[in-house]
C-alpha cells in the first residue's frame, strides 16, 4: 500500500509535464491555423480531433480489462521504454549541442508560412486545410496523452490520477493559450523532456520487468532508484556527446 | 490512414538502432526469465543495466558522428 501511495505523485506529475509537453505543441498548431485562417477552422478541427479522440479512448478503454495483468504490464513496459528513451535520447542530444533546441516561436513560424503558401496555391479549400491541420494536431498530440496516461496508470489501477495529471496539464494550456494568444516559447520543453523521458523509461524497466516475473526489491519504490540511475547515465551522456555549437546538427 | 499509422509508429520508433537495441534487451531478459526463473533478478538486472548501457552508448555514438 505504502508503496502504491508512492506512486501516486510520481504517476500525476509525470503525466502532467508529459501532457505539458504533448498541449503546447498542438497549441503552437492551433494558433497557426488561427491566426492564417481565424479561429473558426481552428477551432472546429480541434473540436473534431477532441471528439476522435474520445471516441478512440470509450470505444478501446474497455478493452484494458480484459487483457491478463502481466501481458498488459509487459507490453505496456515495452512499449514506455520505446517512447521514454526516444524521448530521454533526443533531450540529451539537444542538451548536448548535437541537435538544435525545439523552439515553439520557430514551429509556429513554419507553420504559418506553410499555411500561406497553402493559401496562395488553393484559396477556396482553406478553411478545410486549415480545419484538417488543427483535427490531426490535436488527435496525434492527444494520442500521446491518452498512450502517456495508459502507460502510467494502467499497470496498478492509477488510471484516474495520471487522468487528472494529464487534464489539468491541458486544461493549463489550454487557458494559457486563450489568454496570451501566442506560442508558449517560454516553456523549458527540453528540461521537461528530459525529465519525463527519464521517469517513462523507469516506469519502463519497471513494468517490463514485472510482466517478465520480477520482483524488483523495494516492490514499487525500486522505480525511484531506476529513476535516479537514468538520470546519472543521462548526465554521463549529455557530457560524451557533447560537441561546440558550430557543429550542431540541423 | 497510411500516414495516421507512420506518424503512430514514429512516437514509439525514432532512431531504429535505438529501437532495436531495446527490443533484443527485453527479449534476451525475457530468455533469462525462461531459462533460471528461480533468479528471476536475472533477468531485471539484464533489462535495467542493458537499457542504461544501450541508452549511453546509442547517445555517444551520435554525439561522435
Amino acid at each position: 500500500m505504502t508503496g502504491s501511495l508512492a506512486l501516486i505523485w510520481p504517476v500525476v506529475t509525470a503525466a502532467f509535464l508529459a501532457s505539458l509537453v504533448e498541449a503546447v505543441e498542438a497549441l503552437t498548431i492551433v494558433l497557426a491555423v488561427a491566426t492564417v485562417r481565424g479561429l473558426r477552422p481552428a477551432g472546429l478541427g480541434a473540436i473534431a480531433g477532441l471528439g476522435a479522440l474520445a471516441l478512440i479512448v470509450v470505444a478501446l478503454g474497455p478493452l484494458l480489462d480484459r487483457v491478463p495483468l502481466h501481458l498488459l504490464q509487459l507490453v505496456i513496459g515495452v512499449l514506455l521504454l520505446l517512447f521514454g528513451m526516444r524521448w530521454l535520447r533526443k533531450a540529451i542530444l539537444r542538451s548536448a549541442g548535437v541537435i538544435p533546441l525545439h523552439d515553439e516561436a520557430t514551429a509556429f513560424a513554419a507553420e504559418t508560412a506553410e499555411l500561406r503558401e497553402q493559401a496562395r496555391r488553393n484559396e477556396a479549400r482553406l478553411d478545410w486545410i486549415g480545419g484538417v491541420t488543427t483535427f490531426k494536431a490535436v488527435l496525434l498530440e492527444g494520442l500521446e496523452v491518452v498512450f502517456i496516461v495508459i502507460a502510467l496508470g494502467s499497470g496498478r489501477g492509477m488510471l484516474v490520477p495520471a487522468s487528472v495529471g494529464a487534464v489539468a496539464a491541458c486544461l493549463l494550456v489550454a487557458a494559457v493559450g486563450l489568454i496570451v494568444h501566442r506560442p508558449l516559447a517560454r516553456v523549458p520543453e527540453n528540461t521537461l523532456k528530459f525529465a519525463v523521458g527519464i521517469i517513462l523509461s523507469a516506469f519502463g524497466v519497471f513494468w517490463t520487468g514485472e510482466g517478465l516475473g520480477v520482483s524488483w526489491p523495494g516492490a514499487d519504490l525500486a522505480i525511484v532508484g531506476f529513476a535516479a540511475m537514468f538520470l546519472a547515465v543521462s548526465g554521463v551522456a549529455v557530457v560524451l556527446a557533447r560537441r561546440p555549437k558550430a557543429e550542431v546538427l540541423s | 490512414m497510411t500516414m495516421l499509422l507512420r506518424e503512430l509508429a514514429g512516437l514509439f520508433v525514432d532512431d531504429g538502432a535505438l529501437a532495436l537495441a531495446i527490443i533484443a534487451i527485453v527479449a534476451l531478459a525475457g530468455i533469462v526469465a525462461m531459462l533460471i526463473p528461480d533468479v528471476p533478478l536475472a533477468a531485471g538486472a539484464i533489462l535495467l543495466f542493458g537499457c542504461l548501457g544501450v541508452l549511453l552508448s546509442n547517445v555517444a555514438r551520435t554525439g561522435q558522428r
